[in-house]
């Protein structure tokens, strides 16, 4: 399998990228890792006639914190971001759920920008970043604008990404004390996209959970933000009874597409299981166990 | 399309040669480069099959460009054995029987290789999650595992050599 033809644009910084898009228009895809859109043109779901390739592009690589916030260019590989001691420590719910994506090769070159500017469901940073209220810096030809992860995705591969921007920067806050965090993913092996998968992010003021948020993977058009099931945690001690209600009100909101990994109904049911056991999970971690 | 002229490290060597953009790295490798060592499984990233080592990390050459192979240094299974002796994966593949039709070898072995750079003295669990990006069909993974270890002691006790 060979993807059809297309010119191919190695620049080597990020103005000669976007001049190209901008020169191409339509008919030009960034590429990033390659690990989403190669495999879509070998399938000709993707036809591009320009391919711009970022892997050349200066300054688009790297992980700092900077005023509360870590930076991660846009071009930082799944395997980048486990390797980092400073993601680790101030926002790990990133490496822990990098480590759920694909396989050692593959997370070598797919990069945390790809996942995101992508807009596929079933990639797992969409979550992630809705939950740690992330946001991203799209570049433009004239100027860059800053976004908020949550309203960024509008559906199955869009997002508010425009055609002549470029994604180069993701800017997550670091966590505050107290916090918990869990992503459980349910894939059928090695390499799968999720059957269904749940981010939580929770603060917690003594017994009482402070603030919350949930999203979840692959259980509609794009990640879904479960902020029903935040406001039955919020403000409250959480047991087992919140937990079965704040699953159900994520189940609520879920709209997954039948396919091999299961029908609708069994895809809404793991969603909730995993909503269930990343709240426990982020609960005990919150208490420091 | 106008094809590009692509130069890289191949194996320890200089080679040069001229491809479409569309065309993927393995393509390259085995047709015109003639080394047919690296293996076409699935073609979709899957398999690890064709895992080759570029830049010094693990990739799978299915799901790479051959124009981003550009002064890049690539090694394949080809490049494993020195002046005519195995490597110590290749070793330990053999002694320790981590094949049986073969066809997944090739990759095991480059994705094993890059491996024991990155953990030298890796646990049973560490080699299992190392290596879960190549498929085996035939050996239930028992013996690829114990042929990893046995090259890990190898090159410890050879300093890595």
């Amino acid at each position: 399998m060979t993807p059809g033809n297309f010119e191919y644009h190695a620049p080597t910084d990020i103005k000669q990228a976007l001049a190209l898009l901008i020169e191409y228009g339509e008919e030009a895809k960034i590429l990033a890792g390659g690990h989403s859109l190669l495999p879509m043109m070998k399938l000709r779901f993707a036809s591009p006639g320009h391919l711009i390739d970022l892997n050349r592009v200066q300054g688009l690589k790297g992980i700092r914190e900077q005023g509360g916030m870590i930076h991660i260019g846009a071009m930082t590989t799944e395997n980048e971001l486990i390797a980092s001691e400073l993601l680790q420590k101030k926002c790990p719910l990133i490496p822990e759920a990098a480590l759920w994506i694909a396989d050692p090769q593959v997370r070598n070159c797919g990069t945390i920008g790809g996942d995101i500017a992508h807009g596929d469901p079933g990639n797992d940073h969409p979550a992630i970043m809705l939950v740690t209220e992330a946001t991203f810096v799209l570049k433009g030809p004239k100027d860059e604008r800053v976004v908020a992860a949550n309203g960024f995705f509008l559906g199955t591969y869009s997002t508010q990404l425009n055609a002549d921007e470029i994604l180069t920067e993701i800017r997550v806050p670091v966590i505050a004390k107290g916090t918990g965090y869990a992503y459980c993913k349910l894939k059928r092996k090695t390499g799968d996209f999720a059957t269904a998968a749940a981010a939580v992010q929770l603060q917690l003021d003594g017994n009482t959970c402070k603030k919350i948020a949930i999203a979840l993977t692959n259980a509609g058009p794009t990640a879904l933000r479960a902020k029903d099931a935040e406001a039955v945690l919020t403000g409250k001690a959480i047991d087992e009874r919140l937990i079965e209600q704040a699953a159900q009100k994520a189940m609520a909101i879920c709209d997954p597409a039948e396919d091999q990994r299961g029908d609708r109904e069994y895809k809404t049911h793991m969603a909730g299981e995993m909503t269930r056991r990343a709240i426990r999970r982020a609960l005990e971690r919150a208490r420091g166990k | 399309m106008a094809k590009k002229n692509i130069s890289f490290t191949l194996n320890g060597g200089q080679v040069e040669t001229l491809v479409e953009p569309r065309e993927l790295l393995i393509h390259v490798l085995r047709e015109q480069l003639g080394l047919t060592g690296s293996h076409i499984g699935c073609e979709t990233s899957h398999c690890g099959a064709c895992t080759v080592d570029f830049n010094g990390k693990s990739v799978k050459s299915c799901t790479v460009l051959a124009v981003q192979a550009e002064g890049g240094t690539v090694i394949t299974v080809e490049g494993l054995a020195k002046n005519g002796a195995l490597h110590p994966l290749q070793e330990g593949f053999m002694q320790e029987h981590g094949l049986q039709c073969g066809y997944c070898t090739p990759g095991m072995l480059m994705r094993s290789y890059r491996f024991l750079q990155e953990i030298p003295n890796p646990t049973e669990e560490q080699i299992r999650s190392g290596l879960s990006g190549n498929i085996c069909r035939c050996t239930g993974y028992q013996n690829i595992v114990k042929a990893v270890q046995y090259a890990a002691k190898k090159l410890q006790a050879t300093g890595g050599k």
